[in-house]
């Protein structure tokens, strides 16, 4: 069987020395240019574009909510295809990576419900409502604290990570859940607006969100680089020592 | 390598089976994870009598009624097959206007019509600008 082209890209990166060499030099180019889009976005979203017809001004609050839904979710992809890799190929970096994913998927996922409750407020009248798309997203959240829960106990019981990879697979359960409860139920939350190909809002009033999206897109990679390179530190540190309390 | 590929397929089937059991899980809570009634929902099954539901779907045009003791409103919700009479009285939410989405928490009379506790203004999926909108919908609101 010939391996795809991937292969061997993926292969480059798996080894941790060469991966740090490169996460390195990316971490703050990653950072400064995530914060910049962010803040372009975000100062345009609030003075550049006209208010929503019904909304008025808190139609402002998507340029925020929507990267932090995105971000939510598409963090826990990250995890649970980075928990396929260990699983399978049994690299260590990539339980490393499921890891460092945790913590910022977990706060994204808790801003999108801040800010859309922010926005619920004004605009539906309520600040929490149990309907389909909020009660999965809340159970996203909770998953996320679940999993870093899990992944805690694991190395204190010195397990080799297969437990929390396997939760990871588990908790993808909640994408399509979340991705579809606005298509298939009766739901608060209005259907879905941007698709691949088309969308419902104005141009006039999307355009600053590719901004915050692309911005909060490498804010998030540049944490989960940060977290990577602190956990590979922190298992140096430790072999060290252990190596030394053996001498 | 025979066992590599034995774990990617374990792996890839395992993902499969949570995506597949979402999905059916999804499509078999539709009745029971729904967030309100829609008119033609409860035209087909019978009223929900004697207990706290909601009633979703959009004001008709030209429904809104004020009553005379200042804070009533009557209107009917219509999911464009069927229709429910509504009455309210309160304070309503900013968005709620006539040819717009609501929700209303309350419970349903023998005759048919629906008595509101609550009102929560359900917005759609588009957004758009005062101008553009000003030509596509004639939107009135409560205080005009």
């Amino acid at each position: 069987m010939p391996k795809p082209w991937f292969v061997p890209a993926i292969h480059a990166l798996a080894n941790p020395a060469r991966f740090l060499k490169i996460a390195r030099p990316l971490t703050p180019l990653l950072f400064w240019l995530g914060i910049a889009l962010a803040a372009f976005g975000c100062w345009a979203g609030l003075t550049q574009t006209p208010p929503d017809y019904l909304q008025g001004d808190a139609v402002r609050i998507i340029y925020i909510h929507v990267p932090t839904a995105w971000l939510g979710m598409a963090g826990w992809s990250g995890i649970a295809i980075s928990s396929i890799a260990y699983l399978v190929w049994r690299h260590p970096l990539a339980r490393v990576a499921a890891q460092a994913i945790a913590m910022p998927g977990a706060l994204f996922a808790g801003l999108c419900l801040v800010t859309g409750s922010i926005w619920g407020r004004p605009t539906w009248g309520t600040w929490w409502q149990w309907d389909g798309r909020l009660t999965s997203m809340l159970l996203l959240f909770f998953v996320y604290l679940a999993y870093m829960a899990l992944v805690r106990a694991d190395d204190d019981r010195g397990g080799d990570g297969r437990i929390p990879a396997i939760f990871g697979i588990a908790g993808s359960v909640l994408l399509p859940i979340i991705r579809y409860s606005v298509v298939w139920w009766n739901t608060l939350h209005q259907g879905q607006s941007i698709g691949l190909t088309s969308s419902t809002i104005a141009m006039s009033i999307m355009w600053p969100l590719f901004f915050t999206l692309a911005g909060f897109t490498l804010f998030f990679a540049a944490i989960v680089l940060i977290r990577m390179r602190a956990l590979i530190a922190g298992a140096k540190a430790e072999a060290r020592l252990r190596r030394k309390a053996t001498v | 390598m025979k066992a590599k590929h034995q774990r990617l397929t374990l792996a890839l089937l395992a993902l499969a089976a949570v995506i597949g059991a979402a999905l059916l899980a999804l499509s078999a809570l539709k009745d029971q994870a729904s967030f309100f009634y829609a008119p033609s929902d409860v035209e087909r099954d019978g009223l929900p009598l004697g207990k706290a539901v909601r009633l979703g779907g959009m004001v008709e045009a030209g429904s809104i009624k004020h009553l005379p003791d200042g804070i009533s409103i009557r209107f009917v919700v219509t999911d464009g097959q069927a229709s429910v009479p509504v009455s309210f009285s309160g304070i309503v939410p900013d968005l709620f206007r006539e040819k717009s989405g609501v929700v209303a928490e309350g419970h349903f009379q023998p005759d048919g019509s629906f008595v509101a506790t609550n009102l929560l203004a359900k917005h759609d999926e588009k957004y758009m600008p005062p101008q553009v909108a000003g030509a596509m919908h004639e939107t009135k609101s409560l205080e005009q």
